[in-house]
């Protein structure tokens, strides 16, 4: 469900907007953003904002 | 030759809310990863995707209709295992509304969005007596058995 949010997040941007997801380690971390590459997105950065939260920024 | 589109079709055969919740999270999440995802809901499952998501007499016939009130509607969907009258639904609903986890609903509405096929079986209606005006409008036709397996034909089926 997780890349299921993001996709309807995306769906609502236009092409070039960016958006940042918050996921944490694990599972969502691994498939947040190889789905979102596999949608044809890039992933601008990961960034690790604490011990278990990090930040993916996308470009539509 | 343009790749064929992947294809996970679904038999939704229970009515209990935990089956539910995995028929959709995984429904869902194939839609999304632009899947073409096709829902086939029988006997049980047929509670699901009923218009009128409470206790109702539905159908012609006073068998059908009492089994119909007794089955529930979505709003009553049973756990498989300790559902104590209805509680634990109440209780894992709000525990995942609390862990920030999709409920039935919300899945339901994702699928929907995400444009997953809903199909209904033509012979649990017959036996239910429910035709597809009793259904969401989101079925798109209620179907047998022969017309399911051409649906389902080259991809991956799962029965819940």
């Amino acid at each position: 469900m997780t890349f299921v949010k993001t996709k309807f997040a995306l769906s609502k941007l236009a092409d070039g907007d960016i958006l940042e997801v918050l996921l944490t380690a694990g599972e969502p971390l691994d498939n947040v953003p190889r789905s979102v590459r596999e949608q044809g997105y890039k992933i601008l950065s990961i960034e690790q904002i604490d011990a278990e939260v990090h930040k993916v920024t996308i470009k539509k | 030759m343009a790749d064929k589109k992947k294809k996970l079709s679904i038999i939704v055969f229970s009515g209990d809310y935990d089956k539910a919740f995995a028929a959709f999270t995984i429904a869902s999440g194939a839609a999304a990863l632009d899947y073409e995802v096709n829902l086939f809901f029988t006997f049980f499952g047929l509670d699901i995707i009923k218009k009128k998501r409470g206790r109702h007499f539905l159908g012609k016939g006073f068998r059908a209709r009492f089994f119909n009130f007794l089955l529930g509607g979505r709003s009553n969907l049973p756990l498989s295992r300790l559902n104590f009258a209805g509680l634990s639904p109440l209780l894992l609903g709000n525990l995942a509304k609390k862990r920030n986890v999709a409920g039935v609903d919300e899945l339901i509405d994702a699928s929907i969005k995400l444009g997953v096929n809903f199909y209904a079986c033509e012979t649990a209606g017959v036996i239910l007596a429910l035709q597809k005006d009793d259904f969401i409008p989101e079925v798109k036709k209620v179907i047998g058995i022969g017309s399911f397996l051409e649906l389902q034909e080259g991809g991956t089926t799962l029965f819940i």
